[in-house]
């Protein structure tokens, strides 16, 4: 049986957890269930019964906000209640602070951020991005329950037509149990997509020259769906768009449907970060520049003439 | 303020990762201090600049680690020790958390907070911290981005997608650091020869009972990623390009 931490965000739940519980129906440890902890979640656990046998609903005015302390201690109890052969979580912000902490309390074996896992022989095989995917690693984890989270964007979603039920789990709580907790969130100016969950990054590198032209790049972010901006580490350090946007080896590692970077010369770390991208386009000046290796489409051309172009011609197509 | 940092040497994100034998070939890789390690260390330093105290810089690894514990005494670290890991990369945060805390355990250095950076790049885990954190039972706040400490309790601000998280919590708690969190001090040249000089106690895993630690995963295999497939340089005009990107976006990649 497999356990999945289903997370939801404004009332709804997240698409990784869909990647996620579609991941757990087929690999072929039996029963899928979910857990999913709030407030009020009973509602949003039934838009889980295509995914799931059983759907453990955790509620409590106290589970509002995250808390990693409390949360853990839900995830634990409800597996030593369910004693699951593994624990998946998508590799968000809250599964890669939570996952790990689950692995520890049950003494178990861990894989983050996963690309594949499959069982081979009763055993469970996971594949994951090591250096920020200039390698690839296998594992074999050896303690039960496996503790593994999914990389976003991998995985396809895909009804599994159950028909789960749902269960009201108690739980004892206390204030003692949040040793430390979320107490607000603060977004961003602009309500921004993260490159990490955008269908299309629009990046920008050295080449864009200075701050007030990634309005550009937003610009063209505006008019493509589920489409997020993204930057080189030159861009960044440069102070010309904040850190969450970097991509590579010490920013975000991405694997959108579609990564177009303009005026970026493709750097080892940056590669790193951007070649598990589904289709990748370059734009830049500079014939020789590493990007174009890794780039299904070149246009080595001057980003500035083919920005306003491209941005007329996909408002034909929007 | 007592603060333990936790430190670790990796290749530099320049470096080619070569694949040998199934291993990652250490020949010709530049080996740095972990980039986010460095916001934990100035972050430490900062506190123990306004509150007193003192911060202990502590790495798992080779021999070669020491080189970096060197670098952290030169930023102004007091005091650095190397636990002795000669398991090479076992990409297994369990082993080194289990490593850690039986040392935290057995040594006794009093400590407020337990620093790391958010991951280490290489094995990419970002499973350290909340391990540690579980195993002793300590809050923890990861990749943050902005910290407060005030009166025996914290606010830390935690980078999430597209927003970030304000977490209050109670100290002695176990945080790690994301960039923008500070902009790291350099070691400065009084700093370096000072660091020179400085003892770097060695503890064995033998000393923390540990010489039968099992490791709980099995490496298969280490392979290059997967060759992307060679691309398509568009000719033309900046218009005729654009349209006939347009197209094989739409008709060929089916991406748009």
């Amino acid at each position: 049986m497999i356990l999945v931490f289903v997370e939801h965000r404004d009332g709804k739940i997240r698409k990784g957890s869909f990647e996620v519980l579609s991941v757990a129906g087929k690999l072929g440890l039996g029963e899928t269930h979910a857990v999913i902890v709030g407030k009020d979640v009973k509602t949003l656990g039934e838009t889980l019964k295509d995914w799931a046998d059983i759907i453990h609903c955790v509620e409590n005015p106290l589970f509002e906000n995250y808390s990693t302390t409390a949360f853990k201690k839900v995830v634990f109890e409800i597996a030593k209640r369910t004693n699951p052969d593994a624990i998946l979580f998508s590799a968000s912000s809250l599964g890669k602070d939570l996952a790990p902490r689950v692995t520890a309390s049950l003494d178990s074996s861990f894989a983050s951020d996963c690309t594949n896992i499959r069982i081979e022989n009763g055993r469970l095989i996971a594949t994951r991005p090591i250096y920020a995917g200039k390698a690839f690693l296998e594992i074999e984890l050896r303690n039960k329950p496996y503790v593994l989270t999914l990389r976003p964007n991998i995985f396809p979603v895909e009804n599994l037509s159950k028909s789960g039920k749902i269960e009201i789990e108690s739980l004892e709580i206390s204030e003692e149990d949040f040793g430390c907790k979320v107490v607000g969130i603060e977004r961003a100016e602009e309500a921004t997509l993260d490159v990490t969950e955008a269908d299309i990054i629009v990046s920008g590198g050295r080449g864009m020259k200075g701050p007030e032209n990634f309005a550009l790049l937003r610009e063209l972010c505006s008019i493509l769906p589920n489409c997020a901006v993204g930057a080189s580490r030159a861009a960044v350090d440069a102070g010309w768009i904040d850190h969450q946007h970097q991509v590579g080896q010490t920013g975000k590692v991405v694997s959108p449907n579609l990564y177009i970077a303009f005026g970026i010369s493709g750097s080892i770390q940056h590669l790193a970060g951007m070649s598990g991208s589904k289709v990748i386009v370059a734009v830049n000046k500079d014939p020789e520049a590493p990007i174009f290796k890794v780039a299904n489409y070149g246009l080595v051309a001057d980003l500035f003439e083919i920005i306003p172009i491209l941005k007329e011609e996909l408002k034909k197509l929007y | 303020m007592e603060i333990i940092v936790f430190v670790k040497q990796v290749p530099d994100t320049e470096s080619r990762i070569v694949v040998k034998d199934g291993k990652i070939d250490e020949e010709g890789i530049n080996f740095i201090l972990n980039p986010y390690d460095e916001f934990a260390v100035e972050e430490g330093l900062r506190l123990k600049e306004k509150f007193g105290g003192k911060v202990t810089a502590v790495t798992v690894g080779p021999e070669r680690a020491i080189s970096t514990l060197r670098k952290v005494l030169a930023m102004g670290v007091d005091d650095a020790i190397l636990i002795k890991d000669d398991a090479g990369e076992t990409y297994d945060p369990q082993r080194i958390s289990k490593i850690i805390s039986e040392f935290i355990k057995k040594e006794k250095i009093p400590f407020d907070i337990l620093f790391f950076g958010k991951q280490a790049i290489g094995d990419d885990n970002m499973g350290v911290p909340a391990m540690v954190a579980e195993f002793l039972g300590l809050p923890q706040v990861t990749v943050v981005t902005k910290l407060e400490i005030d009166n025996g309790k914290g606010k830390a601000w935690r980078e999430i997608e597209g927003a970030s998280e304000v977490v209050e919590f109670k100290l002695p708690a176990v945080l790690s650091a994301q960039k923008g969190l500070n902009e790291p001090r350099y070691e400065t040249l009084k700093g370096i020869m000072a660091a020179k000089k400085k003892e770097i106690r060695t503890v064995t895993l033998d000393e923390l009972g540990l010489k039968e630690l099992q490791n709980s995963i099995s490496i298969l295999k280490i392979e290059p990623p997967p060759p992307r497939p060679a691309g398509k340089i568009l000719k033309g005009t900046p218009e005729e390009m654009v349209k006939e990107l347009l197209n094989l976006l739409r008709n060929e990649a089916k991406v748009i």
